[in-house]
């Protein structure tokens, strides 16, 4: 462990750090900017706690990058660090996009406008068909997985399946099929 | 008045279902606040997505615009809240009792019999945006066309090359002005 204790650093101090990563993250990819700054930057976590905090944040609901800021603003100075460290990585973009929100409020019947806009968001389709296809890579070419993947968005995507539904009737069935083995070999 | 109370549950409910980041929750908030609750219009949802898909910061945020066509100041505050606080709770909660959760063996279970369900949701997503941003039956066939061969030469560029997603998305946004005007 690296002597990091030795200067916690303050409320503001977590802000800014956070900040910095919610004005710089420009498309996405914020987990890996967390990193740098919290382990490779300002040394407030090692590797290994990094990497369990993105398991917390990854398997409890809510978003990846937020969820570890919450625990390493609360490692960092408690309740007080983990709003300031939400809070430094959410406001900023949120500030932007008010910006664009009037602008787009303002122009979007300007034909230029409207149809710049519609090429950037067929372009935020592909993004998010590229991150569903790289990150389901191995579920694709799994003969189960793939069954619950296409019966999932089938369900959701043209018969309004809810998102409740899905969670608390499908998804329990997916986990007890995933279900632990016991340690005895079955004869 | 009304509408902020819809508004808090509405994405309440979603912070707390969003397994697996945040892309999984966007078929259910496109249901919600397009066919159910008319706050935005399906042209509007994929385009604030694709607005939070370029601003820095968690890309979620986009609730924060579609509170603001809802409610105004109060609504973009209130979806913001909602969305982020009940997620954010739980994670503070339980980061103190992980531990005792750690070594649990249901914990793989959960893992691995979440993973299709959430590419699922998130399929289901790209079909919720894509319906009204890449084929929408309201716009010419030069349109549509366009807008898939956008589409999908960005999710080929981003496999063949490492290259920030916000940059293709302005390109993106370049070749609609340049093809789409007027269609």
């Amino acid at each position: 462990m690296p002597p990091a204790a030795s200067k916690q650093p303050g409320v503001p101090e977590i802000f800014r750090v956070f900040a910095k990563i919610g004005i710089t993250s420009f498309g996405g990819g914020l987990v890996a900017y967390l990193r740098d700054a919290l382990v490779t930057d300002q040394k407030w976590m090692d590797e290994e706690e990094f990497l369990a905090a993105l398991e917390i944040g990854q398997t409890l609901p809510g978003l990846n990058s937020v969820n570890v800021a919450i625990i390493a603003g609360r490692k960092l100075a408690g309740p007080r660090g983990a709003i300031a460290a939400a809070a430094g990585l959410i406001l900023p973009g949120v500030l932007l996009l008010l910006v664009l929100g009037i602008l787009y409020d303002r122009f979007r019947h300007n034909p230029n406008v409207a149809a710049a806009l519609a090429g950037v968001a067929a372009a935020a389709v592909g993004l998010l068909l590229q991150v569903t296809l790289k990150i389901g890579a191995k579920q694709f070419l799994n003969l189960r997985d793939l069954c619950f993947v296409l019966g999932t968005f089938y369900l959701v995507a043209f018969h309004h399946v809810s998102l409740p539904v899905v969670l608390f009737l499908i998804a329990p069935i997916a986990i007890i099929l995933c279900r632990p083995r016991s340690a005895k070999p079955n004869p | 008045m009304s509408d902020l109370v819809k508004i808090l549950n509405v994405f309440c409910l979603l912070s707390l279902l969003a397994v697996g980041g945040g892309s999984a929750v966007l078929p259910q908030m496109e249901h919600e606040t397009v066919t159910l609750h008319h706050w935005v219009t399906g042209d509007q949802f994929a385009t604030i997505y694709s607005l939070g898909q370029m601003a820095p910061g968690p890309n979620m945020s986009m609730v924060a615009l579609i509170g603001w066509q809802a409610a105004g100041a109060a609504g973009l505050i209130i979806a913001l809240v909602a969305f982020y606080l009940p997620s954010s709770f739980l994670t503070y909660g339980c980061s103190y009792i992980w531990d005792h959760f750690k070594e649990n063996p249901w914990r793989a279970s959960v893992q691995q019999g979440m993973a299709p369900i959430t590419i699922g949701l998130m399929l289901a997503g790209v079909h919720a945006v894509g319906k009204t941003a890449c084929i929408n039956p309201n716009h010419s066939l030069h349109f549509n066309t366009i807008t898939c061969i956008t589409a999908l030469a960005v999710t080929g560029i981003l496999f063949a090359k490492h290259i920030n997603p916000a940059l293709l998305m302005l390109l993106g946004g370049i070749a609609g002005w340049f093809l789409l005007r007027g269609h």
